[in-house]
């Protein structure tokens, strides 16, 4: 007889058991243990591959479904934006799908808006409702009195069905409430945006600047992969935050930065560059103007006048920009991400580019790199039968040029009768918090007041659904098929979301729930599949890839395509001069500083410190923390006050504060973390926490709201980005 | 009987670690660990006053230790060493006495609901199918690594050759089997 591993173990177990009764001794020898450890049995019986909506990066996921439950989560290792590896977010999408507060069935509003009293309905009333409110609004007012908010990747069923309705209203707080003054800056200056995911190569950089951005608690999976991967490879980081933050911790220089004032220091690191002829000047003869005019504006932005500002010592700026330049062209700027901050963001990001242009780091291994993408021809959509007004995004009297998508915050404000072109009447809501994700929450309400109907898709009971006339409860991701997702990206790559299980409660998928509303207002034409998966599976098959391979593997990959000029890529700009533009020619006609200059910010009040807030690695913003997973190992926010400042207010860590801003507004109590890692001039809190809606009964009530502090917005006048970075608070005890 | 000289290992490199705490919510699913339980957990010390501040970021788990105080401490025997030199609990023998819990130099045990006490398994589980601990797997950094020491060849084995490393509490004579790279 063979003597297997196992049937050797087994009977060695069964001897050391009978001489191990007395002393326990025995088992303690290796191997001779019956008693393996025990399978917790959470490998699925099925696997399905999709991608995540945790956040907005679209990691691969393959889902372990055990007995019709989703048991655990894991990275797809064949999708290039996960690489077998998940964030702590994906890891915890069943809490999601489980939340005992999910919506569960639509609802129409019984009492005053806001008051959150609803009935529940039946699909059919509740679609039928919406619809009728949709052909009033569209009789009366016309097709674009109707908004639509959409933030997240089931978003698309209703931008195509409101386009299909007359309307080009869409917008997302992801625009000018978060990345939108980098696009603007970028594309200003290479012709093209940062995109999402950014188009950097971490990965191979040799030193990585980072200007307030958090990366490893914003914790986007590859690029956080990246950071890691270019640490381990002896790649350097210069930090410039007025917090200790994560990647502070792993820098070779931390400069933490007086707020408000990065430009000063990106203007006195070009100047040393310039000065120095540290820059790449064969890059920029051949591929950049105005280098001579930046030259002549550099000349008096000194290491000496940016100490003054930034609180940096001269010689720091001095050694920091020589050692940024030493290590070009694989010398990367970060250009942020949610960087509307002070209202001169995009001249901000814009310095960030151009000092990026000096590196010669675009285009180019370890710097910028070009992207391409898997072509998939498109449905083929009857095509929209109204050309629509131009979006009323702005205030009468203002515009705002140079901004490449709508501004919600610009639709929201139109919403208030008068104050825009034309009036908005109606909004569709999807997936989008407004009242944490805009500033100043008391205007959104008047807005919202002010409407003839809202209507909310969500999967949660957040804040906004509580002002809705009707709540429609959408399905998560693990539910559902989305969209195919097909990014700009350093490999071209389609990947499939599939449902895992069937939907919960009385749950739909938003394309049902798009489609259903489009059969009620005469518009069934323009959803002519049978479900969401058919369209995906025809967009797939267009485009000459297996549907068989992308529903098995979830993921289709292409041939990778030159990004960089390493890689023999010939870089091109679509600027008005089809140069890298240091001048811009565009920024002056419009009547702004055609190069970056520098303004002081404000000062906080006496006994005041200015408020700056951004995340958690387990968080996205506030539609996670009702995750009751995720809340195992994060479920408040603790306001960061400087230890030396903390005693001078006579608070301790661990106490329980409010803050009060310079306005008046007040924060919900929150604890303190007294720490040497920030500023004593300003505090830091993470964002997404303290919700006050009545349903989601984990998140209510722990921590606070930075949004309610954010009174005070500074718009930024290129692209209307709303800066938020300019309000202060004082400490009172709770 | 191969298995018994192999001597299975973590090596954590804190340089990489940005503690996101995914390995701790990758092994709460792999294991189904109980609410308000967790087998792993994130250390964030930092040193220094402002602005001259240093930083390390440790995930932290049983340390498998090759001279475990928590075996030497169980009155039953459910303590004990198992493959790979890993600590394991053999849940039917263990009263929940906690005389291990009290043992442990690391307070990396904790009372199951169930009554028994349990820890970070190295998903000795996985091991098996030649399949890295679900924290491993999942380290967005890549911080992590998992294999056997008494092979020279192995991938921890270099790194502890290669880099600068430490281990927690040596001091009590535990000889801890989770390297923490510096």
């Amino acid at each position: 007889m063979e003597l297997t591993r196992r049937r050797f173990i087994r009977i060695g177990g069964a001897a050391a058991g009978a001489a191990a009764v007395g002393s326990g001794l025995a088992t303690r020898w290796w191997g001779l243990d019956g008693d393996a450890v025990a399978d917790p049995g959470t490998d699925g019986d099925r696997v399905v591959p999709t991608f995540c909506e945790l956040c907005f990066w679209k990691c691969g996921v393959l889902a372990h479904v055990r007995d019709g439950r989703v048991t655990k989560l894991t990275g797809n290792p064949k999708h290039p934006l996960s690489r077998g590896r998940l964030c702590p977010r994906g890891t915890g999408g069943a809490g999601l799908l489980y939340d005992p507060d999910r919506l569960k069935r639509p609802m129409i509003r019984r009492e005053k808006r806001g008051e959150a009293v609803f009935e529940e309905v039946g699909w059919a009333a509740a679609l039928d409702y919406t619809a009728e409110k949709l052909m009033k609004i569209k009789e009366k007012y016309g097709p674009e009195a109707v908004a639509l908010y959409s933030h997240g990747y089931g978003g698309s069923w209703f931008k195509h069905l409101l386009k299909a309705y007359g309307s080009d209203a869409i917008a997302a707080p992801s625009y000018a409430q978060c990345r939108g003054p980098r696009e603007v800056g970028w594309q200003l200056t290479f012709g093209a945006g940062v995109g999402s995911p950014e188009q950097l190569d971490i990965e191979n950089s040799r030193v990585l600047t980072l200007i307030g951005s958090h990366l490893g608690e914003n914790m986007h999976n590859t690029q956080v992969q990246e950071l890691a991967a270019a640490l381990d490879r002896g790649a350097q980081l210069v930090v410039v935050d007025p917090r200790f933050s994560t990647a502070a911790g792993k820098a070779r220089y931390w400069l933490p930065i007086k707020p408000g004032t990065d430009i000063a220091l990106l203007l006195a690191w070009m100047h040393v560059i310039v000065r120095d002829g540290l820059h790449d000047r064969a890059y920029l003869d051949k591929y950049a103007i105005g280098l001579d005019k930046l030259a002549k504006h550099l000349t008096d932005k000194t290491p000496e006048w940016a100490w003054t500002e930034t609180g940096i010592p001269a010689g720091t700026i001095v050694e920091t920009a020589r050692f940024i330049a030493g290590g070009r062209p694989a010398s990367l700027v970060h250009p942020g991400r949610r960087v509307v901050w002070y209202g001169d963001d995009t001249q901000r990001t814009r310095a960030i580019a151009i000092l990026n242009a000096l590196l010669g780091s675009y285009a180019r291994r370890g710097g910028i790199y070009v992207p391409s993408q898997m072509q998939l021809p498109t449905y083929p959509y009857a095509k929209y039968g109204h050309e629509p007004r131009v979006p009323p995004d702005s205030p009468k009297d203002r515009a705002y040029p140079l901004a490449d998508e709508t501004l919600a915050s610009g639709l929201c404000m139109a919403s208030i009768p008068g104050t825009a072109a034309y009036d908005i009447k109606g909004w569709l809501v999807y997936g989008t918090n407004l009242l944490m994700a805009m500033p100043q929450p008391e205007k959104v309400k008047e807005a919202i007041q002010a409407l003839d109907f809202i209507a909310v898709v969500d999967v949660l009971p957040a804040e906004i659904a509580g002002w809705a006339d009707v709540v429609l409860p959408e399905s998560t991701y693990l539910e559902r098929c989305d969209e195919v997702d097909n990014p700009p990206y350093k490999v071209p790559f389609a990947a499939v979301r599939q449902p895992v299980v069937e939907p919960m409660h009385d749950s739909k998928p938003g394309w049902w729930i798009a489609r259903e509303i489009a059969h009620r207002i005469g518009l069934a034409d323009y959803f002519p599949w049978k479900d969401s998966l058919e369209y995906a599976m025809h967009r797939v098959h267009s485009a000459g890839i297996s549907c068989e391979t992308m529903k098995s593997d979830g993921v289709v990959v292409g041939k990778a395509q030159p990004t960089t000029i390493e890689d023999g890529l010939e870089p091109t700009f679509a600027t008005p001069s089809g140069r890298i533009e240091l001048f811009s020619q565009r920024l002056a006609d419009a009547g702004f500083d055609p190069m970056p200059g520098y303004t002081p910010p404000e000062e906080p009040p006496a006994g005041h410190f200015r408020l700056l807030f951004g995340r958690s690695p387990v968080h996205t913003f506030g539609r996670t923390t009702n995750n009751r997973f995720l809340g195992e190992v994060a479920s408040e926010n603790e306001v960061w006050v400087n230890a030396d400042a903390a005693k001078e207010q006579g608070v301790a860590g661990g106490d329980k504060v409010v803050l009060v801003n310079q306005d008046g507004a007040r924060s919900q109590p929150i604890r303190v973390k007294a720490t040497e890692r920030i500023r004593p001039d300003c505090v830091y809190m993470v964002h997404g926490f303290g919700h006050d809606a009545k349903g989601l009964k984990f998140a209510r009530n722990r921590g606070a709201d930075d949004a309610r502090l954010v009174t005070r917005i500074k718009v930024d006048p290129i692209m209307g980005g709303t800066g938020m970075n300019v309000n202060f608070v004082r400490i009172e005890r709770a | 009987m191969p298995d018994a000289k192999k001597r299975y290992a973590m090596v954590v490199d804190t340089r990489g670690c940005v503690a996101c705490k995914a390995c701790v919510l990758a092994c709460k699913a792999e294991n189904a660990v109980p609410d308000g339980r967790t087998r792993d957990w994130l250390v964030e010390e930092v040193r220094g006053r402002f602005p001259r501040l240093a930083a390390e970021n440790r995930s932290e788990r049983c340390n498998h230790c090759a001279g475990a105080p928590c075996v030497d401490a169980c009155p039953t025997g459910a303590s004990h060493v198992a493959e790979g030199g890993t600590v394991q609990v053999t849940r039917h023998k263990c009263t929940g006495c906690k005389a291990c819990m009290a043992a442990c130099p690391y307070d990396a045990r904790y009372v199951h609901p169930d009554g028994f006490v349990d820890k970070c398994t190295f998903c000795l589980h996985r091991a098996q199918y030649g399949k890295l601990p679900a924290c491993v797997e999942v380290c967005p950094t890549a911080c992590l690594h998992f294999g056997d020491l008494s092979d020279p060849g192995a991938e921890v084995s270099r790194l502890l050759r290669e880099r600068k490393w430490k281990v927690n509490h040596p001091e009590t004579g535990a000889r801890p089997n989770v390297y923490f790279l510096v």
